[in-house]
């Protein structure tokens, strides 16, 4: 593994990334020091322009928009990142079953996932939502039962490339169980494909929250980043930062996650690592 | 929620409101229905518009195809072009320029450029208009009708189509510098054809087929922007109905939105097969 790290650091747009993700994990992990108290607490007057009294000034009821953008860095990194954990475990559980048993199983589950896939991501998500009722739980319920098919396909593909590789067949005549040679064997091979993916729907599942919260589904306790532009929104006229600042969040953020999965995939392809 | 708005809510209207939407039956029997009347394309009736679903959204459904028919082409024209400038010149400083630019709005939020473009162009600029279709009290007839939509539409166009421009301009450059390497190049190259033929003639054609897959596949996803779109920019289409849906709490409305769309996704995926066979012959039905 330091050989991995060593290539992943050398990779301009993974070092790039890993540094902007770090700043942005370390301010996550902060904000309660940083800024104590319920960012939603009011802080000055309303509609002070950034760089005053306040980092990033105040918005229309005086809540400090620095102090929004730490705690809104939490929602954004745990929602994106536990969505992203639910929909690889369940893609990848239904993807290699797929891919390793074939047959008529085969065909029920990828037709299922192309189910999946037909149905507009979006507007599903926003229904998911709307109809279990705005909450921390239900976005990540929405974003994963979204994202799974993607990684679902993606595994199925490198089982069934691997499926019939001698060293399955080796491990299935000294009589292993599946579940062994699944999990033992099969799957630490296609893990480099499962990260890149991972990484990248880390940085969807970023942008789909904050859509959803900016059209006012977001979890109505918690501070995001969308939530701030959407709230901002009707005050673009006279105060712009109330939008541009949290978006300038996001575009960072999600840049930082693509960067890394691209610096990700150059490391960890092999085929690439060669040339 | 409607009594409550009504201000009244005695048992009597209230059980009146649960017949007419059928909430008095069983849930599966309500399931059953619905599902019998969606055969008939009896999308139900929005009680929150007093219309049938369907007739809403057909009316809706025009805005919509006019918007993302405009982001489709803009997208795929400037995604295809940037991607042949970028790897026409790879690893140059315009590939570089192409590719950051590309990175950059991939990681865009859609609703957030909207408002930034807003705040440039019409706030800060007045150029054109912030929101709506057209500007309803200016009653404006034929062409300048026309031209009044079409200021309209700039900017939620321009918006919708700036991340799949990303993608699409990533696709190009990819596919076109894998078909670079290929045999039939070198072919091309010893026959004496100069370098701009064999791009235009030779590899933009081979390397535009996984452009138009993934095209396809992304309407569904382009669907889903529209929603943000529209409600950003308050166009008239499908995704402003199905914000203010959201909103009002207009479930046999939302569901009718998803249903629909739904279906035409599958409608242009069989379009998008039937296209792949005119751009590549050797593909059969």
């Amino acid at each position: 593994m330091p050989g991995f790290w060593r290539r992943l650091l050398g990779n301009r747009s993974a070092l790039i990334g890993l540094v902007i993700l770090a700043v942005v994990g370390v301010t996550a992990a902060a904000a309660p020091f940083l800024f104590p108290g319920s960012p939603f607490r009011r802080v000055d007057r309303p509609f002070q322009p950034p760089f005053g009294a306040h980092l990033f000034g105040t918005d229309v009821l005086g809540r400090n928009v620095a102090a929004g953008l730490a705690h809104g860095a939490r929602t954004s990194l745990m929602i994106g990142i536990l969505a992203t954990t639910v929909a690889v475990l369940v893609g990848t559980l239904i993807g290699a079953t797929a891919g390793y048993y074939g047959g008529r199983l085969d065909d029920v589950l990828m037709r299922t996932t192309e189910f999946f896939q037909t149905i507009p991501t979006f507007l599903f998500a926003i229904i998911l939502v709307a109809i279990l009722a705005p909450s921390i739980r239900s976005i990540v319920i929405a974003i994963a039962v979204v994202s799974w098919p993607g990684v679902a396909r993606l595994v199925r593909g490198e089982f069934l490339a691997m499926r019939h590789r001698e060293f399955v067949h080796a491990c299935i005549g000294l009589g292993m169980s599946d579940r062994r040679v699944i999990f033992r064997h099969v799957l630490p091979n296609c893990l480099s494909p499962i990260i890149v993916t991972g990484s990248l729907t880390v940085a969807t599942a970023i942008l789909i929250e904050s859509a959803l919260s900016f059209l006012g589904l977001g979890d109505p306790n918690v501070m995001s980043w969308g939530f701030m532009i959407g709230s901002g929104r009707t005050f673009l006229r006279t105060a712009w930062w109330l939008c541009t600042i949290p978006g300038m969040a996001i575009l960072v953020t999600v840049l930082a996650i693509n960067l890394l999965g691209e610096g990700l995939n150059d490391t960890l392809n092999p085929r690439l690592r060669n040339s | 929620m409607l009594a409550g708005e009504a201000g009244s809510a005695t048992p009597e209207y209230m059980a009146q409101l649960r017949q007419r939407f059928g909430l008095d039956q069983p849930v599966l029997v309500q399931l059953a229905l619905y599902m019998k009347n969606m055969v008939a394309l009896d999308l139900g009736f929005s009680f929150r518009y007093n219309m049938p679903v369907l007739t809403l959204i057909l009316n809706r459904l025009g805005p919509t195809l006019l918007l993302m028919g405009v982001t489709l082409v803009l997208s795929v024209g400037a995604g295809v072009t940037l991607g042949i400038l970028a790897a026409s010149r790879a690893k140059r400083w315009r590939d570089t320029l192409i590719s950051i630019l590309a990175l950059v709005s991939y990681a865009t939020p859609l609703f957030w450029i909207g408002l930034m473009l807003v705040v440039v162009f019409s706030l800060k600029l007045d150029w054109l208009p912030t929101s709506g279709m057209e500007t309803v009290a200016a009653f404006h007839e034929g062409w300048s009708r026309v031209l009044d939509i079409a200021r309209h539409l700039i900017l939620p166009a321009v918006t919708l189509s700036l991340f799949y421009m990303a993608l699409y301009t990533r696709l190009m450059r990819a596919a076109m510098l894998e078909q670079a390497g290929m045999d039939y190049v070198t072919t091309a190259r010893a026959k004496g054809l100069s370098e701009g033929r064999i791009t235009l003639a030779h590899v933009v054609r081979n390397a535009v087929l996984p452009v138009v897959t993934v095209a396809g596949v992304q309407l569904g996803g382009l669907l889903g922007g529209s929603i943000v779109v529209e409600s950003v920019f308050a166009w008239p289409g499908l995704g402003f109905l199905a914000f203010q849906a959201l909103f009002a709490r207009d479930f046999n409305l939302l569901l009718g939105i998803f249903f629909l769309s739904a279906s035409l996704v599958v409608v242009v995926n069989l379009g998008v097969d039937l296209l792949y066979t005119f751009l590549d012959p050797r593909i059969q039905v």
